[in-house]
């Protein structure tokens, strides 16, 4: 288990460091999460170092949730007062970017296959 | 009084209501009784009756809440694993995660604004589709309300994995992983989650899309935003 959490930590300290010294604005779990696939991809790492970590993580992403979604309750003036732009802007709009981003997807890989054909 | 204010006590209450929650999403099978959102609720119904403020919460919050960055690093193993399947549709998944980032950034202010949002509110709305580090930092250099902004994003994620599958069905695309990876670039990490509960390999193609679609986002909003404020 430590070696496990210990890829998962380092991989966020590097990312952390690569925050630090470019200055990007990308945030360090991002770049932790490519530069992992990258050092499993190149064998440096190897996937039963981080197999059960991950797997643990992945499949209970949605309850570390839970605590960010409580702050809720201190913008109850806020949202109440603006809750018809606020919960008619995020419905529509998610539904557009799942409708818009599949159709894309689609698409492309439509014509990429009749062009192999 | 005190004795629930303790962080174990929090902690506790946090993990058996969730648990407790799971149980009667399996009971009942019903889509609107999503875990999270059923779990945040009753723990702000909780906090709200016995009147324990939200920052007593929060110190014994935070020791979840840090596991999200380590979550997102964790989602680099399906992603490895499904590398290959990837690599032969590179232009497919770059060119949808571009479109799916630019809709989601600019339908949401347009619509807001429309409907007489405050331009503070427009701009915490504006990164709600990315994963939470991401839109927070989003939302701070554009003048948006951070916390107001994670509220969103978690609003954003349980919508998607409560109504996304039925949404997909409706758009007719019949692509399983086109729609796992659009399900993480319009709902992040909770879209990302659902998917995953149908199997690790589409959780890989969400995961994708969360990490695009956050880096898209990061890169692009606060220019855009600049432009149709």
């Amino acid at each position: 288990m430590a070696l496990q959490l210990f890829i998962i930590f380092a991989m966020l300290a590097f990312g952390e460091l690569v925050v630090w010294l470019t200055g990007v604005r990308i945030p360090s779990s991002i770049i932790g999460m490519l530069t992992l696939t990258l050092l499993l991809k190149l064998g440096i790492i190897k996937l039963r170092w981080v197999k059960s970590a991950s797997n643990f993580l992945t499949g209970n992403l949605a309850f570390f949730f839970i605590p960010p979604g409580v702050s809720l309750m201190l913008y109850y003036g806020l949202i109440k007062s603006q809750w018809i732009p606020i919960t008619v802007s995020i419905i529509i709009s998610t539904i557009l970017v799942m409708a818009s981003t599949v159709w894309t997807y689609k698409l492309i890989r439509k014509s990429n296959g009749n062009h192999r054909k | 009084m005190e004795i629930i204010e303790n962080k174990y006590f929090l902690l506790a209450l946090t993990f058996g209501v969730y648990a407790v929650s799971k149980y009667i999403q399996k009971r009942t099978n019903f889509v609107l009784l999503n875990p999270i959102l059923l779990s945040i609720a009753a723990i702000i119904i909780f906090l709200k009756i016995t009147g324990i403020d939200y920052s007593k919460y929060k110190e014994a919050g935070a020791m979840i809440e840090i596991w999200l960055s380590p979550c997102v690093v964790a989602l680099g193993v399906p992603l490895y694993q499904q590398l290959d399947e990837i690599k032969k549709q590179v232009v497919p998944i770059l060119v949808s995660q571009i479109v799916g980032c630019l809709v989601g950034i600019i339908s949401v202010v347009f619509i807001a604004k429309w409907l007489g949002a405050t331009d503070e509110v427009v701009l915490s709305l504006a990164p709600k589709s990315v994963t939470t580090p991401i839109a927070m930092q989003v939302s701070e250099l554009t003048g948006g309300i951070p916390a107001l902004t994670v509220s969103a994003v978690v609003c954003t994620g349980i919508f998607g994995a409560i109504f996304g599958l039925s949404i997909f069905r409706l758009t007719r695309a019949k692509s399983a992983i086109g729609e796992s990876l659009s399900m993480g670039t319009a709902s992040h990490a909770v879209g990302t989650s659902r998917v995953m509960e149908i199997s690790p390999r589409f959780g890989a193609y969400a995961g994708l899309g969360l990490s695009l679609n956050g880096i898209l986002t990061a890169i692009v909003a606060p220019t855009i935003l600049e432009w149709i404020m």
